[in-house]
């Protein structure tokens, strides 16, 4: 797994429930360091080692705490980085929601070992979306949930996300159904990169 | 051209109409924001815009002229922003189109441009994407490499070995000393000293003197006993410490084969260097409660009393004043 991945996971952890919790969660987890490094690879065993032993010390399920995530990734300031990217899918929801088919693509531009899912986006009526994705990537499913309630809030749109179900073909499907994209003040963005 | 503006509006959002006379007639959604207070229409193109290459384009007949070509020109008037153009002729006047410069594209904020002013086929707002992407990842990198930095410098602090010789260096012998001293059990402490050491340096240079310590490290090593303790604490200084010895004899045994193998001619690139060694020995079970630094001053003392008496000697520590002066020691090196 990219290390960027589980360097995300540790910020989260970390901003989240305070580093001695995140050094105690590595020390159970066994992954043999306190610090993650973004540009080092790990072992595929290193997040699912981590999400457990977050799970058993928080109490809290896995998928919460993917969801958890997910949120964070949009919304914290430390990861402001990451939500600018994100905003660089379209100017308003909707069109964010259709920049998910890229999302892949766009991800390996940046990183090019990156391994983002590939994401299915359609519309299936007047407001309402489906979202696919392969099996082989369900750890990310309830992150992408999170992702999507966060950016949601940050456009100002109302959106609900009913739970994902398993499709026929073993993909996994989650419908979104858009209520309104104005639903609040639209958190600003302007295409100035701030240094920091 | 109501219909015609309408068409390039919405393909080309950067771009200016020109009359015949070269005067700016109509401007895309995008130019309007970007133009901000700065007044276009009616205005000559040449007047509204700053060309700098081709250079010297003053009038309409010369912008025209221009077309087909590439254009670099910017704002006359406020903040001159970099741009790229295109002019095609079309009627009497021309169609200009603009695209931002590289340089422009970190900082679109600032003219109030959004991804909105870009029309989806334009590649620009992915080109600040990237910009910014690559930019987050740079950052990232180079606090890698802070870090990495910082680690490298901790291991090099917490290393134990003597890189020239692949020894055990001055703090490995402070941790093994301390280590001895808490466990009790019997030890001999042997200063090395080479003899003659700085004539090699001075008249073959420091290359041969590199090759005389790491051949004597090897021959240390392979003299003293296997669990013994071989570190090089100083320029052409080493320590032995001989575990489990309680008698004098041992080490003198031990010592005497060290300086007939230090001793033996050591070549090098054709040169032949001959050195020798003064030892200095201190058992630690002369003492109540050894202390590694009495341990090390004592067994220096003793060195010194080598030296003293002639070179190429072994003495052992007999009690007395071991702090000696450094000049002193400098004058019998």
């Amino acid at each position: 797994m990219h290390g960027i991945v589980n360097r995300s996971l540790q910020s989260f952890l970390t901003d989240t429930y305070g580093r001695e919790v995140w050094v105690e969660i590595a020390r159970d987890a066994g992954i043999g360091v306190t610090d993650v490094e973004p540009f080092l690879d790990y072992a595929h065993r290193v997040t699912p080692d981590i999400l457990a032993a977050a799970a058993a010390r928080l109490s809290k399920s896995q998928t919460v705490i993917l969801e958890d995530f997910g949120t964070y990734l949009v919304s914290h300031p430390n990861m402001h980085r990451l939500r600018r990217l994100l905003r660089f899918g379209g100017d308003g929801f909707v069109d964010f929601l259709h920049s998910l088919n890229d999302l892949h693509d766009r991800s390996r531009l940046a990183l090019p070992d990156l391994d983002v899912p590939r994401l299915d986006l359609h519309q299936v009526g007047e407001g309402r979306y489906r979202l696919r994705m392969g099996a082989s990537h369900a750890l990310y499913v309830p992150l992408a949930m999170g992702v999507l309630r966060a950016m949601a809030d940050d456009y100002g749109a109302l959106a609900f996300l009913d739970a994902p179900e398993i499709a026929e073909d073993g993909d996994i499907r989650v419908d979104i159904a858009v209520l309104s994209t104005s639903f609040a003040p639209s958190r600003g963005f302007d295409l100035s990169l701030r240094r920091v | 051209m109501k219909g015609c503006d309408a068409t390039l509006d919405l393909l080309l959002p950067l771009h200016a109409r020109l009359d015949a006379a070269g005067r700016v007639v109509h401007a895309g959604p995008a130019l309007r924001r970007l133009a901000g207070d700065r007044a276009l229409i009616d205005r000559p193109a040449t007047c509204a815009f700053r060309l700098h290459r081709p250079p010297d384009v003053a009038t309409a007949a010369e912008l025209f002229d221009a077309a087909g070509q590439p254009l670099r020109l910017s704002f006359a008037e406020g903040v001159p922003v970099q741009l790229s153009g295109l002019l095609a002729l079309r009627g009497e006047g021309g169609i200009l189109n603009l695209a931002l410069g590289l340089s422009e594209l970190e900082n679109l904020g600032r003219y109030g441009m959004t991804c909105t002013d870009f029309a989806p086929t334009d590649m620009t707002v992915d080109m600040v994407y990237l910009i910014e992407a690559n930019s987050a990842i740079m950052d990232e990198a180079r606090q890698l490499i802070t870090r990495l930095q910082a680690a490298q410098a901790a291991a090099e602090e917490r290393a134990l070995t003597d890189t020239l010789t692949g020894l055990k260096n001055r703090r490995a012998l402070d941790h093994l000393l301390a280590g001895r001293v808490l466990d009790g059990r019997s030890f001999a402490l042997t200063q090395i000293d080479l003899d003659l050491f700085k004539e090699v340096n001075d008249t073959l240079g420091h290359a041969a003197g590199d090759h005389v310590l790491q051949t004597v490290a090897r021959r240390i090593q392979e003299t003293v006993r296997e669990g013994d303790h071989v570190a090089r604490i100083g320029g052409d200084e080493f320590v032995v410490l001989f575990e489990g010895i309680s008698e004098r004899a041992e080490v003198d045994g031990i010592a005497r084969r060290l300086i007939a193998r230090i001793e033996d001619p050591i070549v090098f690139r054709g040169e032949t260097c001959r050195i020798s060694a003064s030892l200095g020995t201190t058992l630690s079970q002369t003492y109540a409660s050894p202390e590694p630094a009495r341990l090390l001053a004592d067994a220096d003392a003793a060195l010194y009393r080598s030296k003293g008496t002639g070179r190429a000697r072994h003495s052992f520590y007999d009690g007395g004043p071991s702090a000696v002066p450094m000049f002193e020691r400098r004058r019998a090196g």
